[in-house]
């Protein structure tokens, strides 16, 4: 499904003194169709940088991203222009991260409806859909119309999975999805996941607690700091 | 007034909602607006500064000629439906790109395609005054920074919203009205202040009358330039929202010029850096914010609150 | 009195044939505004040195001329010019419309059946229908050329929202052979479907502005209207003229006693040869 082939990533700052920071360094591995890889590896080591790197909202630096597209067949993330990013962001590819980082002022429902209604399901049934994917993911139905900007980092994180999920995605990355959520929320979402899996979601994703990883990572990859990572460069 | 009840049943074959986003699942890459090394000067040129690379891309202004490039070589592509950020500091050629694709500047070299227009091969510049105003009136929407430019202040609002339609040519008052109701209901202007003239409105309602009055024709394509700046907060808050809405409604290919990387972040789905009159970095606007390649779009990013 | 030598019809032959080549031109291009150089006459511009000079370089010595002023043939105006044309060419002026082969006039269109082979000569004050809506010439020979004139319509747009009719009276915009918009000097609303498909030539010279324009026999004239608002012609209710009892004429509504209003032809001919009509009609049964 993905193939990763000496990924790396450094940034040039050109500000204040010209800087040049490698966070990753050539990183391979392959995922299967359908399964689940987690990233393993102590706090910047490049976890997130990955993901980022297949979402495109790094530019790689160096190495390919190959992923078996819907509508091209095998196509480099690393190389494709934006429009076709775009079209897999659209339909493809979901992105869980951190932080929700959304558009102000619309609701919660709206939020998580716009990604299926950007696809052509009709608002009355696309809300049908987000009801009860909220429901499940227990946010309380008094916020459901309320702005996000003003959730708790809780609520905040289940929307974000809950608009990652919705959609029903070929490939999922998730950045420590569940972060800052309770015990019970936890579980709820690893069902999510084992279901997205059953249903063919390929997925990769970065889990701070190992014990969640191992329920449903099918293989791990873990980043050595000796191999993956480089000082930082004063140039 | 009893003579101009509206009654929007009457036309609703007319005013049935718009073509809207294609949402079909498939690929296709066919860009409305192609625009190829566009150029404009102010001044003689000379041969330094018409050389390919005669000119230092940190400076505007020929060194030799005084000649001022107000654009240099500004390419890009913009598809159906997508938004289509433009950031950079004042003087950078922003404003001067999206006024010479409505024809308000004209270009010195450069050539435009517009996929909607049935002469799609013909470069837009090169066309006839008549078929410019054509162009104008019914394939694009121009939202100014400045209300006074794109609206007549002292003409009813409705009236501002049927001169875009009487210039495409429609005769029936019951009609342009019924479609000056609907359009100003979507921008949240109250139908019993359609009558108003502008001059009495408030700067974000002046705005939003403007919107409204570019889309009268149901264009494929708006340009919108610094639309926002100049408003207070909350009002710039409710503009934005207006057009996102506006955008998702009617699928309508938007090119946002704006010196606000905020404002860039909540519309636009790719982002062009311009400096100079040159662009200097085109990508997704996220990955512009957060991967900045450029020096200067680092600068940028970085002096962001 | 003493003697004193004009050339025919007081313009010298140059200026004659430059003012017909003018006319030529307009006649050509139903409803341009032609340039031309008005000449000074011995009335003041303004008073109806368009329409005059035209007259001077069209009349012949076979001619009959016919001059009304709103109307009426026995104004200063009218009488004054009728007697320059006499004294400086000696042909023959009329007050029957019937009889005239010349008829120039200020704001009304005789309400007479006019003739093939008659010419109509408008006094124009304002040639361009745009001024109103645009003080800069340069933008109104712009919009003539590109055939720009939604800022027209959008000014009767206004005037239904405001007063729920377009609003204009006499000099209402009229589409020549649905190419050019043009002035037809301020006759009555009344005046302008007259021009639809003429038989007669009708020739618009502005003094002042220095315009000449013309409509051709047999051209289109639509006057500006809408689909759900049509143009419309001035209405007196069934009201007829209080001396011949016409009601198919244009009428002025004059106020009388006791706040009443009543009513008479604004074309003195047309209602004088009514009366002779009918007065004759009673000699015959007598």
């Amino acid at each position: 499904m993905i193939q990763i082939d000496g990924l790396s990533k450094w940034f040039d700052l050109h500000i204040a003194n010209q800087m040049h920071v490698k966070p990753l360094r050539t990183i391979s591995f392959d995922v299967e169709p359908g399964k689940f890889m987690g990233l393993a590896g102590p706090s910047g080591i490049g976890k997130s940088t990955i993901l980022k790197c297949i979402y495109r909202t790094y530019l790689p630096s160096e190495g390919s991203i190959w992923y078996d597209s819907a509508v091209w067949g095998k196509i480099d993330l690393a190389t494709a222009n934006e429009r076709q990013i775009l079209h897999l962001r659209r339909n493809e590819i979901s992105y869980i991260s951190q932080f929700l980082r959304v558009i102000p002022r619309v609701t919660a429902v709206d939020i998580v409806a716009e990604r299926l209604t950007a696809r052509g399901v009709t608002r009355a049934d696309a809300i049908e859909q987000v009801k009860l994917m909220l429901q499940r993911l227990a946010l309380p139905e008094k916020i459901w119309d309320a702005f996000p900007a003003t959730f708790s980092g809780g609520e905040q994180q289940r929307l974000n999975i809950a608009r990652a999920l919705i959609s029903q995605p070929r490939l999922l990355l998730l950045d420590e999805p569940t972060a800052s959520l309770d015990y019970r929320t936890k579980t709820v979402v690893l069902d999510l996941l084992h279901e997205a899996k059953k249903n063919g979601t390929t997925m990769i994703g970065v889990f701070h607690d190992l014990e969640w990883l191992k329920q449903i990572a099918d293989d791990t990859v873990t980043l050595d700091p000796s191999v993956h990572a480089a000082p930082l460069q004063q140039v | 007034m009893e003579h101009l009840q509206i009654n929007i049943n009457d036309f609703d074959d007319e005013l049935s909602p718009f073509d809207g986003i294609d949402h079909t699942l498939t690929w296709k890459d066919e860009p409305l607006l192609k625009v190829r090394r566009l150029n404009k000067k102010y001044g003689s040129g000379c041969m330094l500064c018409e050389s390919e690379h005669g000119m230092s891309e940190k400076v505007n202004r020929c060194p030799n000629c005084a000649t001022v490039w107000a654009m240099r070589n500004v390419s890009f592509d913009l598809y159906p439906g997508e938004i289509l950020g433009i950031v950079g500091e004042s003087g950078s050629g922003k404003s001067t790109l999206v006024k010479s694709l409505y024809f308000d500047e004209v270009v010195d070299q450069g050539e435009a395609y517009l996929q909607a227009y049935e002469k799609q091969d013909t470069n837009i510049f090169e066309l006839s005054n008549q078929q410019k105003r054509f162009v104008r009136n019914h394939l694009m929407g121009m939202v100014y920074q400045n209300p006074l430019l794109g609206l007549r202040m002292n003409v009813s609002s409705s009236g501002n919203i049927a001169e875009k339609l009487l210039a495409a040519d429609h005769r029936h008052v019951g009609f342009m009205r019924a479609r000056a109701s609907e359009l100003l209901n979507q921008v949240e202007i109250p139908i019993s202040r359609m009558d108003e003239a502008p001059k009495r409105f408030s700067g974000g309602m002046q705005q939003r009358v403007q919107i409204s009055k570019a889309l009268a024709n149901r264009p494929p394509l708006l340009l919108l330039d610094e639309v926002t700046t100049g408003l207070d907060l909350s009002v710039q808050a409710k503009v934005l929202d207006l057009i996102r809405r506006l955008q998702r409604q009617l699928g309508v290919a938007m090119l946002v010029v704006s010196h606000d990387l905020g404002v860039i972040r909540m519309l636009a789905d790719r982002t062009m850096v311009m400096r100079n009159g040159r662009v200097i970095e085109q990508g997704m606007t996220d990955q512009i914010l957060e991967d900045p390649q450029h020096a200067y779009t680092q600068l940028l990013v970085h002096s962001l609150l | 009195m003493f003697e004193q030598n004009y050339n025919f019809a007081f313009l010298d032959e140059a200026s004659k044939r430059e003012i017909r080549r003018a006319t030529l031109k307009a006649i050509a291009i139903p409803g341009y505004q032609v340039p031309f150089a008005s000449r000074e006459l011995p009335i003041g511009r303004g008073w109806g040195t368009g329409g005059l000079q035209l007259t001077l370089s069209l009349v012949g010595k076979e001619d009959v001329l016919k001059v009304i002023d709103q109307g009426s043939d026995d104004s200063v105006n009218a009488v004054s010019i009728r007697r320059l044309v006499e004294d400086t060419t000696g042909i023959r002026t009329t007050e029957s419309t019937e009889e005239a082969s010349i008829i120039q006039t200020r704001h009304r269109t005789p309400d007479h059946p006019l003739r093939n082979d008659q010419i109509m000569v408008y006094q124009v004050p304002k040639p361009e229908p745009l001024r109103d809506v645009e003080p800069s010439e340069t933008a109104t020979a712009r919009m003539h050329g590109e055939m720009d004139y939604s800022p027209m319509w959008l000014a009767l747009y206004e005037n239904i929202v405001k007063y729920g009719n377009m609003a204009r009276g006499a000099d209402y915009p009229v589409m020549i052979n649905k190419r050019y918009l043009m002035a037809p000097s301020p006759i009555p609303r009344w005046d302008n479907p007259k021009f639809h498909y003429a038989g007669f030539l009708s020739l618009f010279g502005a003094g002042r502005e220095k315009k000449i324009y013309a409509i051709p026999p047999f051209t289109h004239v639509e006057s500006l209207h809408f689909d759900d608002y049509p143009f419309e012609i001035e209405n007196f209710d069934g009201a007829s003229c209080i001396d011949c009892g016409s009601a198919n004429g244009f009428l002025q509504v004059i106020p009388a006693k006791g706040g009443t209003w009543i009513h008479r032809c604004s074309d003195t001919a047309f209602c004088l040869a009514r009366r002779n009509a009918s007065l004759k009609n009673a000699e015959v049964q007598a």
